[in-house]
């Protein structure tokens, strides 16, 4: 076939860092345009594929943050630096950076959620994405699912950077309190000239998206990035599917104004 | 366009000049492959002569696998290396299909050539070589309802045909076929099409379904009769979901194959991801969202609904659920703002 969208193609593996007991990043070789919130299918022949987004990249790397919590998960944890991953992508409908551009951003993340959203942090801090102000809000279960925890530090020293975790724990004297309680304690001048992106668990993009609301903060300015399974990537295999739209293709990434009227 | 008009035995013949060229399928009779001892199975394959070809029974099951089969290899793997297989038959091939399924074939292409801009290259390397020869249907099966649907009428096809006792009668649109029914006297055979079904439905004519009607208890019924066996989905000439499945040969570890099998919305596991969290763990929901995927938010993608009324999924169903009653149900709920 001459062109088959389903071959990946190999990414050699430059590094592979433990993040959390559960997560580790991979850092691979490939050149390719994306913009943040977009995803790959990673795959490892004979194992499996499954959709990851991107936790970073730059002209000539990608970076994707793993869970290992599945047959192909588990297995990219045995990796060694040199190892080939398969790749193809990127995929979906990544942040708008052009409604983003300029805008007072409040970013917030659960958990794994972090990952989408953190070449979004970067392109900010870097002055990539120029804006008039950002906020985050990043709430892990504990001190030990913290993900990315030296970077975050550097964020916190760079930015308006909030680091909560769930309940209080011996050793952490930072925030405490789900990030929706975080997101109530909000002082927003004006709650319509504000850009929200909400990321994380579909509980917690629910809850967290109903306080943003309470802000008074419009629909149309609240981005989500959903999860899905998916087989294909390319809108044929139907996992994704919710109403009419395709999360590989219309998302990950949605405005709320129609994330909040699809039913699973 | 050409008519034509044969005896049986005049008929067998140039269907054996065809099958010199081309590969033939359409539905076919299957002793004793029925569901139950010492019943048939009526499925679209490989037809040796037109004895073999079934035309007083509807099949059971569609000819969605001419193009999309159940379980298909994308890749062999040998180390690092991906190979694509090559196909089993690289003859052009003639399918005899009614015209619901062609319209059902028209679904198949908007999901695997058009949907998302990317053509899906392994069904597209089966869906080239088809050419649709149509069976005239004049009367409908049990638990068809594509009259309803808008499906029952095609022109979609290189050549179609009317079945009598004694004589077979054609109509041939496509040249490249003319020369095969030379041999026929010239006829004024024109095809028609059913008018009328047992079943009716009435498809809800709402561009976006109320939210209540996600939740209405109307799909609470559906939760203890469905039994998530996936035959709608596997019967449906217009399912097209599948999962993707990596596999290792046993005696060389590294040799293995990248394989998509199908997969459905009524079957457990189909939205299951990494670490636990799924969606539509009940069955109700599953039938709702097939529902309204088959007569509502297909439509609002492509402009026209995806179920073409052949009622399969009626004829297959263990637990005796018929989808056209549900298409009413839903019906029956929006315009009584009630969905009972």
């Amino acid at each position: 076939m001459k062109e088959n969208p389903y071959r990946p193609f190999p990414a050699k593996i430059t590094s592979l860092t433990p993040e959390t007991d559960l997560e580790f990043t991979l850092t691979v070789e490939a050149a390719a345009e994306m913009t943040p919130g977009q995803f790959f299918q990673v795959s490892l022949p004979k194992i499996g594929e499954a959709p990851l987004s991107i936790s970073a990249f730059g002209p000539d790397w990608i970076q994707f943050t793993v869970r290992a919590v599945g047959r192909l998960t588990n297995s990219l944890q045995d990796l060694r630096k040199g190892e080939n991953l398969f790749i193809r992508g990127p995929y979906g409908v990544g942040f708008p950076l052009n409604v983003l551009q300029d805008s007072n951003l409040v970013i917030v993340a659960g958990g794994s959620g972090t990952a989408p959203v953190r070449p979004l942090i970067r392109k900010a801090l870097d002055g990539d994405l120029p804006l008039r102000s950002l906020r985050v809000i990043a709430g892990f279960k504990n001190r030990e699912s913290i993900l990315f925890s030296g970077e975050v530090e550097e964020w916190r020293k760079r930015g308006d950077v909030l680091v909560t975790i769930d309940k209080p724990q011996e050793g952490w004297d930072g925030p405490v309190g789900l990030v929706t309680e975080h997101i109530r304690k909000l002082a927003l001048p004006d709650p319509r000239d504000v850009q929200f992106v909400v990321v994380g668990p579909p509980v917690m993009m629910k809850f967290a998206a109903a306080e943003v609301r309470l802000l008074g903060v419009p629909e149309e300015n609240i981005w989500v990035s959903f999860e899905r399974l998916m087989s294909c990537g390319l809108g044929k295999c139907g996992h994704c599917k919710i109403d009419s739209a395709y999360i590989c293709l219309d998302g990950p990434v949605l405005n709320f104004t129609k994330a909040s009227r699809l039913i699973d | 366009m050409a008519s034509f008009s044969f005896s049986r035995e005049g008929f067998s013949s140039v269907l054996e000049a065809l099958g010199g060229r081309y590969a033939l399928w359409g539905p076919k009779r299957l002793k004793g492959k029925g569901r139950f001892f010492g019943t048939d199975l009526v499925t679209c394959a490989p037809l040796e002569s037109f004895d073999s070809l079934e035309l007083g029974e509807k099949s059971s099951v569609s000819p969605k696998d001419i193009v999309f089969p159940p379980d298909e290899t994308l890749f062999y793997f040998t180390g690092d290396r991906f190979s694509e297989p090559p196909l089993e038959d690289e003859r052009e091939t003639i399918v005899f299909l009614r015209p619901c399924d062609i319209n059902g074939f028209r679904r198949l292409d908007a999901m695997f050539l058009e949907n998302g801009g990317t053509a899906d290259p392994y069904y597209r390397r089966r869906r080239e070589k088809l050419h649709f020869f149509m069976i005239e249907c004049r009367e409908s099966f049990e638990n068809c309802f594509c009259v309803s649907m808008g499906s029952n009428v095609t022109d979609n096809y290189a050549a179609a045909f009317r079945f009598g006792e004694d004589s077979v009668e054609a109509e041939v649109k496509d040249p490249k076929f003319t020369e095969f029914f030379a041999p026929g006297n010239p006829s004024s055979f024109a095809p028609e099409f059913v008018k009328e079904n047992m079943k009716r439905v009435t498809v809800p004519a709402v561009e976006e379904m109320p939210p209540e009607l996600f939740v209405s208890p109307l799909w609470d019924e559906y939760d203890s009769r469905c039994i998530a066996c996936g035959r709608c989905n596997t019967s449906c000439v217009t399912c097209t979901c599948f999962s993707s499945l990596d596999l290792f040969y046993s005696d060389s570890r590294s040799c293995g194959e990248r394989r998509r099998v199908w997969d459905g919305c009524h079957l457990d596991g189909f939205t299951d991801m990494a670490g636990g969290h799924s969606f539509r763990k009940k069955k109700g929901e599953r039938m709702r969202f097939k529902t309204f995927h088959k007569i509502y938010d297909f439509r609002k993608r492509f402009g026209y609904d995806m179920c073409v009324g052949c009622g399969r999924c009626d004829d297959v169903c263990p637990e005796y659920i018929s989808f056209s009653e549900c298409i009413n149900r839903v019906s029956e709920a929006l315009k009584g703002g009630e969905a009972q």
